[in-house]
């Protein structure tokens, strides 16, 4: 071995709560050596940085199974404050800065040098003078080292949001013993431009023999500055590659990868037609935080399931909850030939649609109320469904007859595993849950389903189940499934076709049986290939 | 969170008596056992239980409204309504409207109540209207509005042009007095309705069965539609809106309805007690009926009507029992009042910092 590893992982696993994150992931970083590691949304990438970093969500799930060695000594990583001493660094995907203080300060923020006065003679350390002359200097080499010409002493609420990154990365280098930096998608925020001069700035930073950490899934950057790479998928590590013997077709490739196989899908009565519209979007926008969807045009057959995929923060998210009212939309949504009232959940819900969001216990479910109270609340609120008529005329009260024995057919029907309809949903597992949501949802008897991201956070057996009641929902009553999902496999699965997102906008619509090639190179926002039906 | 059910499910063998103490809560258990020493306690001091019990009902009934009128805002989700007083002076000038003109029994009550309703809800709508602009403080602010408005009226009184010589200042003849005494008009009309002994308490049939009347009709209420709306707002604002709710709008009617029926308890209350108390009077009248419906078990995510009407029970006999007691074993001291105010108070912080809100 010629050098020694700054940062090295044995053997890593993680669970939460039973659900494996991370099988046997084994890694290692040199100084100067840039390593990207890239992989779709869950493949687990945050989960090995929260690791690393020693954050308080590993230990308080019951920790991890492996080693983390740094100069090839065993160390316990037990607290980010601990990371830190031992000179890893971590620039954060949302920038961790006060906007009233100073570059400088928020540079040398807890880490402020000090001189002693005549009060902290007599007070303590505590009440020492700051600095500042040495502090700016400091900060001015910091930045000299990005190659960032800002001034130190601007505020950060001053500065563009492109710079904020920076002077998040001088506050790791600043740190006298920086020696690892992790970059979890830095460029995530970033314009093209800004992504260039961070992408300058790590092979300076690389260059002064820091090792760097770089997560993203922007395959061109990682082509364009690692020097070696990791891919990471399902928690696995698949392949660990040097950037000179490989190619972007070769990483996306690797990154989608293929494990649910689509098996044997009931047959349709009648194949979607591509003359039968039932929804129209045209230059519809969503000003959904972090989720934006510009100018988003797609058409959708009766009958058919359409899969939006894409990563995270592309939009995909936005549009269900767009068209479902949730959040402030804009243009045209035609169903059936009738444009839709937007920015009204009530009219969406007249229009025959529902939606089962992908923010289960936020927006899916009311916790500390029953599962029944929970799958029939909607069809009461919206459809005035359940309720039974009194000596009062005009006044109607809740049909618990009806409600209970409805209650016990769906849940018999949709398997949900539970003591008895009256339990609250808060104690149901993460499954069960999702088959409530699912429930409430058929229970509107829509004609068209808005599915979120419906297999997130459930385990692997309860995912199948989930997947398999969408298909029956559709060959049975002829729904029309809208379903959203950051994986790519899940929707390859049960599909008839696939919008891929990128940056608010359909980047293509392929068919299932596409090469992975194709969906990998599409939902980091290479060039379409072609375009299907 | 499941994971720690299922450890305390593990911990506990005799998981019944266990479910039994989370459904049942520390503080009600405490207050319970407190109640249970001081009737023990009073029986020991041979001091009248009949007549303690004969009270403790009394102002149950004296009282039930106004907790309940904690219920529909606590259900969605504005909290508890600290604005009492904003409904209670409605009450209190349809009160007084019903006196001017010397209505007495059953016809001054419901005259009383009349006069209040529009009222309690044009008021109780500005209230709201308020109360939206400063989400997520609807409790301090409602504090505070409940003070501004007591203080607002105290001008009233002084210068609303009554005539009736029972209720204005005799010297100068203009104004109406701090308390007016109901004794010729409707005082304990509904007390005295079908009013009866049983083994020495004496049972006041009409108000019992006011409030009665009232909790079934919000344990209706809440099975209606709109009622379920409001619930599905308290519990969670997305879901319903994602369910076609107009959240506004619930959280509007919820603080309406908690203002009538303040405006109605405040009705009861004065026929119960004899007399309206104007002026600074209704200050404090939120703080008693937040404190009891806390005890009863409610919280800032999830209330019922068993919750109100095991709280104001306990709260109420509480109070009416830990006076008499504590003087007669406390010779000459008044601590009774001063345990009155820990408890009530107490109570209150105790519960508001158990409930951080979303």
């Amino acid at each position: 071995m010629p050098e020694s590893a700054v940062l090295e992982l044995k053997d890593i696993s993680k669970s939460y709560f039973g659900t494996t994150v991370l099988k046997g992931i084994n890694l290692s970083v040199k100084p100067g050596e840039i390593h990207a590691i890239v992989g779709e949304n869950g493949a687990g990438k945050s989960t090995l940085m929260n690791l690393i970093f020693g954050m308080p969500v590993i230990h308080d799930t019951g920790g991890f199974e492996g080693d983390i060695l740094m100069d090839g000594q065993i160390v316990k990583i037990t607290s980010p404050r601990q990371a830190m001493e031992l000179g890893i660094g971590m620039v954060h995907q949302e920038f961790m800065l006060i906007p009233g203080f100073t570059v400088t300060e928020n540079i040398k923020l807890n880490r402020e040098l000090t001189k002693p006065n005549l009060a902290s003679n007599i007070l303590g350390s505590s009440m020492e003078t700051l600095d500042y002359h040495t502090m700016r200097e400091d900060s001015r080499r910091a930045l000299d080292k990005l190659g960032l010409a800002i001034d130190e002493n601007t505020f950060v609420s001053r500065l563009p949001v492109g710079y904020m990154q920076f002077v998040e990365i001088a506050r790791e280098i600043d740190k006298k013993n920086a020696r690892l930096i992790v970059f979890d998608e830095p460029t995530a925020v970033l314009a093209e431009s800004e992504a260039d001069h961070l992408i300058t700035a790590m092979k300076l930073l690389a260059a002064q023999g820091i090792a760097i950490l770089f997560i993203t899934h922007r395959l061109d950057e990682v082509m364009d500055c690692s020097d070696t790479i990791s891919i990471l998928r399902d928690g696995e590590l698949v392949k660990y590659l040097s950037r000179n013997e490989t190619s972007v077709d070769e990483i996306a490739e690797l990154m989608v990868g293929r494990k649910l196989e689509r098996g044997h899908l009931p047959p349709r009565q009648v194949d979607p037609d591509d003359n039968d519209l039932i929804l129209e979007l045209e230059n519809f926008k969503v000003k959904m935080p972090g989720e934006q969807v510009r100018s988003f045009n797609l058409k959708v057959r009766r009958g058919e399931i359409l899969g939006l995929g894409g990563l995270a923060g592309q939009g995909k998210v936005g549009i269900a909850n767009g068209v479902m009212g949730l959040y402030p939309a804009d243009g045209q949504v035609i169903k059936d030939g009738h444009a839709l009232k937007l920015n009204d959940p009530k009219a969406a819900l007249d229009a025959k649609m529902a939606f089962v969001s992908e923010d289960r216990r936020g927006v899916g479910l009311l916790l500390d109320e029953s599962i029944a109270v929970n799958i029939v609340l909607t069809s009461i609120e919206a459809q005035q469904r359940f309720l039974r008529r009194t000596f009062l005329p005009g006044v109607r009260l809740l049909d618990q007859k009806a409600v209970r024995e409805y209650a016990a057919k769906i849940i018999k029907d949709l398997d949900i595993r539970c003591t008895d309809p009256n339990q609250p949903v808060r104690r149901l597992s993460g499954g069960n849950q999702q088959k409530v949501c699912l429930a409430r949802a058929f229970s509107l008897q829509p004609e068209i389903l808005w599915v979120s991201e419906p297999t997130r956070g459930i385990d692997i057996g309860a995912k199948q189940l989930v997947l398999d009641l969408l298909v029956h929902f559709n060959r049975e009553y002829g729904m029309t499934i809208i379903m959203t999902s950051s994986e790519l496999n899940e929707l390859r699965t049960i599909c008839d076709r696939i919008a891929l997102v990128y940056k608010g906008k359909v980047a293509g619509i392929l068919k299932p049986d596409a090469s992975d090639r194709d969906f990998g190179l599409m939902i980091a926002g290479k060039q379409p290939v072609k375009e299907v039906g | 969170m499941e994971l720690q059910m299922t450890k305390g499910k593990r911990i506990s063998d005799p998981s019944h008596l266990r479910d039994f103490y989370e459904k049942f809560g520390l503080p009600r258990l405490i207050i319970s056992l407190f109640l249970l020493g001081l009737f023990i306690l009073a029986l020991i001091m041979k001091m009248d239980i009949t007549l303690l019990l004969s009270a403790s009902i009394d102002r149950i009934g004296m009282n039930g409204l106004l907790v309940l009128a904690m219920l529909p805002t606590l259900v969605t989700g504005v909290g508890l309504n600290f604005g009492l007083p904003v409904g209670f002076v409605c009450g209190l000038v349809g009160g007084v409207i019903s006196m001017e003109y010397n209505l007495t029994g059953f016809t001054g009550l419901f005259t009383a109540m009349l006069c209040a309703l529009p009222l309690a809800i044009i008021s109780g709508y500005l209230y709201a209207a308020l109360l939206d602009r400063v989400r997520g403080q609807e409790m301090m602010v409602g504090t505070y509005v409940g003070f501004a408005v007591v203080a607002g009226m105290c001008i009233f009184w002084l210068t609303a042009p009554f005539k009736n010589p029972a209720m204005i200042w005799a010297i100068g003849g203009k104004g109406l007095r701090v308390t007016l005494t109901l004794y010729e008009h409707y005082s304990k009309v509904l007390n005295n309705f079908l009013v009866f002994d049983l083994f020495g308490v004496t049972i006041p049939t009409g108000l019992l069965l006011f409030f009665a009347f009232f909790c079934w009709l919000a344990s209706l209420f809440f099975q209606t539609r709109t009622g379920l709306a409001m619930i599905a707002t308290g519990a969670n604002p997305m879901y319903a809106k994602s369910s076609g709710i107009n959240t506004r709008k619930m959280r509007y009617l919820s603080i309406v309805i908690s203002n009538v029926l303040a405006a109605l308890g405040a009705v009861v209350y004065a026929q119960s007690y004899g007399f309206l108390q104007l002026y600074t009077a209704p200050l404090y009248m939120a703080f008693p009926a937040v404190a009891a419906a806390l005890i009863g078990g409610a919280t800032l995510k999830k209330a019922t009507v068993s919750h109100i009407v095991i709280g104001t029970i306990l709260f109420q006999t509480l109070l009416t029992i830990a006076l008499p007691v504590t003087q007669t074993v406390l010779q000459g001291t008044d601590i009774s009042e001063i345990a009155r105010m820990i408890i009530s108070n107490g109570m209150i912080l105790y519960a508001l910092t158990r409930n951080e809100r979303g």
